[in-house]
């Protein structure tokens, strides 16, 4: 089977988030005065054959843990959909 | 015998020469490591130079860490072998997990290029076994992701171990506890943002870097003599 994952990264609650900071900061200046929480984060996609989605899942959620994100800092989350066959 | 100081070499890294000179004059022997190949050539000491290793694609460090080069640093630091990562060295290390913590953009996303005060910490390290605590160097720093951060659990470890070796006077980034450079739980693998190698020479504006490469020799001539 084939998969699109989307991973989306954050900061970890609790870190300081200098590009969310930054982009809050300047809103204002646009008369932009009741937003807040901005966070900056990235996204990842990518495809990957796996037997069933649960095997897709579970080896997309490892390739976070030791590459796409750092625990130390960041917190991830996976969205997994099937790909038509072609 | 002069100390032997690998200095490990990714596509990317820019300060490898500017390392290599300064080790030189101080009567070391520098030998380029490059990345791909897993071996330290007999380096009493290991540098992990300052750049954009790998392009500092996805993470800074977060490929670098990868290469097959690292497996050796790995296994010379948990052997009690001296590393120290500058900058980008630094980076790499903490993705590599021989330190703890993470570098992230400075607070107010500013390029940082100037000359800064950091205090030595402690002299329990290889890079200030020659220094005394609460020595003031003037050092170059040269980062847009020098905001050290780790979690609350952490930095009271580093507190209460001693294992802060450098903070800045006035902190520039936004590093928890004005951190500038940090030690591994065995002391042996040390993380500077400031550049030591270039305040090396009076030329260079500042020779207070001297102190801190100094000591990376004389602690790689004692992991020679003991070898």
């Amino acid at each position: 089977m084939r998969y699109e994952a989307r991973v989306e990264i954050t900061h970890l609650a609790g870190i300081a988030d200098p590009q969310g900071a930054t982009v809050e900061r300047s809103l204002p200046a646009l008369g932009y005065e009741n937003v807040s929480r901005v966070r900056v984060g990235k996204s990842i996609r990518l495809v990957i054959d796996a037997p069933d989605a649960a095997a897709a899942r579970a080896q997309v959620d490892e390739m976070c843990r030791r590459l796409l994100a750092n625990p130390v800092i960041e917190a991830y989350e996976i969205e997994l959909s099937e790909l038509a066959s072609t | 015998m002069s100390a032997r100081v690998g200095i490990v070499l990714f596509p990317g890294t820019n300060c490898e020469l500017d390392v290599a000179w300064a080790v030189e004059h101080l009567g070391g022997s520098p030998e380029m490591l490059w990345h791909a190949d897993a071996e330290l050539r007999g380096a009493d000491a290991v540098v992990v130079p300052g750049g954009f290793a790998h392009g500092d694609y996805l993470r800074t460090g977060a490929i670098a860490r990868f290469s097959p080069v690292m497996d050796a640093v790995a296994r010379f630091a948990a052997a009690g072998g001296p590393v120290v990562g500058i900058c980008n060295g630094f980076q790499v290390l903490t993705e590599a997990g021989l330190l703890p913590g993470a570098l992230q953009k400075n607070v107010g996303l500013t390029f940082l290029c100037e000359t800064v005060d950091c205090r030595v910490e402690t002299s329990r390290s290889p890079v200030t076994a020659l220094a005394a605590p609460g020595d003031v160097l003037r050092l170059p720093i040269n980062h847009f992701e020098g905001n050290y951060v780790c979690d609350e659990t952490t930095r009271r470890r580093l507190r209460d171990d001693d294992r802060v070796v450098l903070r800045y006077l006035r902190n520039p980034n936004g590093s928890i506890d004005d951190i500038a450079g940090v030690c591994s739980e065995q002391r042996n693998v040390v993380g500077l943002m400031p550049h030591p190698e270039r305040a090396s020479d009076a030329l260079l504006g500042s020779t207070d870097g001297v102190v801190l490469l100094r000591s990376l020799l004389a602690s790689a001539s004692e992991g020679a003599a003991v070898a």
